[in-house]
């Protein structure tokens, strides 16, 4: 597995745990269809919230927040709503977070969520 | 606070207004939004201020930002936005004390690395700033010169974004213009360098005095363009508020000189191949000041006048009746003043030898030549001087008087002729108009018995004699008479436009 793609499934893993703590309910995580993946689903019980996990090492780059461009944000709303058609959902609210984790090496990790982001 | 706010000045021409600069710090993904109808410059200054924060070791806010330039409707062009936008953005964070900010405009371009450029119209903005009773005002550091001009206001000069913070935090105290003082201009070329032409010397005399624009005719090689150059130095310095305003017209132009104050009245002389728009002033979205405003209170001069497009010329003709130039485009309408004296030069002819007897151009080609200068704008040419070949090798004439010695007796002339028309709110006897001085200003029956023959015999025409009228009370003036002579009235008709007889 290669080195990013390992920070990646850490970072999912923290913000799993992140959002679990929060009370939300994990629908389902890595949700693949033909056009992309979704990093997680869940619920907060009254709607579903549609989370894309941005992980990085370092502000390098820039926060890893910034890299949710909005050709991003428009494929992730392409894809909620394949991912309702796929599991039968009539209707129901959604909500699009990002929850951005910042994990330098050897220092403590950083989790930032952005509710109703886009 | 979220909220982060600074002041700038948006420029409309020669016309500033202060624009305040908010900052909405939160609620959403990183991102810089800019808001407040923005050209495409300004908006690159987002990514130009992120940079110019971060470089100058400061935290740039990993948020959604809006920054919103007020008023919204009016539309802001330029880079003098970033020092604003910066110091906005870090009096939403803890960076910046907001009331430290309160009062104050911030001008410049930031560098990415943090330092501050200067840039184009510091000296309006700064008249707006006056305007609006703003407390004070940073100017990029090597702008301080052109921000000594405006006093009655607090202006400080910065090098870098992070001299403005550490001033705004009162950990460092900015420079201060020093006062401004009128450098030493280099003496424009002196009057006695020119050999002969003891009538056009006259005439550029005449022309001084009495505000007259000039025309001189004549072979190439006799000195047109010598005697125009050295006409500047005839002319009055200017007074402090005519520099101001054209230093200005130069501050939007970005041509202002090292002395930013000059006094001696400027010279621009475009090539006849000028632009429309190089001429009047012109460019998309705003339109940018041209050679009729740089020349304001000084001389334009065309050479070789007629090789100039019929257009340019006669787009001169407003601006040499209003003083100003009104240029429409589709961002707005502004104006610029454009008061300059028009000095033509021109051969008699297409061939143009040395000697006019050995012309070869066919009598139509020669009429039509000096025909492209349309009536109109002859009209307003109250002077036409013939040159004449230089016939001795070295004149040693008595008659080359200097500069000093001919600008005693213009500025002696000006300042009979200013005190006379002060009530009716002329300066000069150029800009008297006809009717008012053949009726309010009448002279004696015989004084114009020379206007009456030449009109009754057709060899002039009522706007011919209104020249004359005009010229003749320069003439008066430079001799020193309360007014014109029959003698100033002939001596005036003999620098009438003879190009029909």
């Amino acid at each position: 597995m290669a080195a990013k793609d390992d920070l990646g499934r850490r970072g999912e893993d923290v913000a799993v745990r992140y959002l679990e703590d929060r009370g939300l309910v994990v629908l389902s995580r890595n949700w693949r269809c033909r056009d992309g993946e979704l990093d997680v689903v869940c619920t907060d019980r009254d709607r579903l919230v549609v989370c894309e996990v941005k992980t990085r090492s370092g502000t390098r780059y820039g926060p890893p927040a910034e890299a949710v461009t909005p050709r991003k944000a428009a494929r992730i709303r392409r894809l909620a709503q394949q991912w309702l058609a796929a599991h039968h959902v009539r209707w129901c609210s959604v909500r699009f977070d990002v929850v951005a984790v910042l994990a330098p090496p050897g220092e403590p990790v950083t989790v930032q969520h952005y509710e109703a982001a886009f | 606070m979220p909220l982060g706010r600074a002041w700038s000045v948006a420029l409309n021409g020669v016309d500033g207004h202060v624009v305040e600069v908010e900052a909405d710090v939160g609620g959403g993904l990183p991102a810089v939004h800019l808001v407040g109808l923005p050209d495409a410059a300004l908006h690159e200054s987002r990514d130009r201020v992120r940079a110019a924060v971060v470089n100058s070791g400061r935290e740039w806010p990993n948020e959604r930002i809006v920054l919103a330039l007020s008023p919204a409707t009016m539309r802001k062009t330029g880079s003098a936005f970033d020092l604003a936008l910066a110091c906005a953005v870090l009096a939403a964070g803890p960076g910046v004390d907001q009331p430290e900010l309160d009062g104050t405009v911030l001008l410049g371009e930031l560098a990415l690395d943090g330092r501050l450029r200067p840039v184009r119209g510091i000296l309006p903005c700064l008249l707006a700033a006056r305007a609006a009773r703003m407390r004070r005002v940073v100017v990029p550091r090597a702008a301080l010169a052109e921000a000594a001009l405006v006093d009655g206001l607090e202006v400080h000069g910065a090098g870098s974004l992070d001299e403005v913070l550490r001033w705004l935090a009162g950990g460092l105290t900015l420079p201060r213009p020093g006062p401004a003082l009128p450098g030493d201009e280099p003496e424009p070329a002196d009057l006695a360098d020119v050999v002969g032409q003891a009538d056009a010397r006259r005439a550029l005399e005449l022309a001084a005095a009495g505000g007259h624009h000039l025309m001189l005719v004549g072979p190439p090689g006799t000195g047109k363009t010598m005697l125009a150059q050295r006409m500047i130095g005839l002319l009055p310095r200017l007074t402090a508020d005519e520099a101001l305003a054209l230093a200005a017209v130069r501050s939007v132009a970005g041509r202002l000189p090292a002395d930013p104050l000059g006094t001696l009245a400027p010279l621009v002389a475009p090539h006849h191949s000028t632009s429309m728009a190089a001429l009047i002033g012109g460019g998309s979205g705003i339109a940018r000041p041209g050679a009729v405003s740089l020349a304001h209170r000084g001389i334009l001069f065309l050479d070789e006048a007629p090789e100039f497009g019929r257009h340019l010329l006669d787009a001169l003709r407003t601006p040499l009746e209003d003083g100003q130039v009104r240029l429409a485009r589709a961002d707005g309408t502004v104006v610029y003043p454009a008061r300059f004296q028009l000095v033509l030069a021109a051969n008699p002819c297409p061939c143009a030898p040395a000697h006019d007897r050995d012309c070869v151009c066919p009598s139509l080609t020669r009429r039509r030549y000096l025909g492209r200068l349309s009536g109109p704008l002859m009209d307003r040419v109250d002077l036409v001087a013939r040159m004449y070949p230089i016939t001795a090798f070295a004149v040693t004439g008595e008659d080359t008087e200097d500069t000093a010695t001919v600008r005693a007796r213009v500025a002696a002339a000006r300042a009979a002729a200013a005190q006379r028309w002060a009530e009716h709110g002329w300066r000069t006897n150029g800009e008297v108009p006809g009717p008012a001085l053949r009726s309010r200003f009448a002279l004696a029956p015989s004084a114009v018995r020379p206007l009456e023959l030449g009109l009754r015999s057709g060899e002039l025409t009522a706007r011919g004699a209104d020249r004359a009228l005009r010229l003749a009370w320069t003439v008066a003036d430079l001799a020193g008479m309360a007014r014109p002579d029959r003698a100033a009235v002939e001596s005036a008709l003999y620098y009438r436009d003879r190009r029909a007889a």
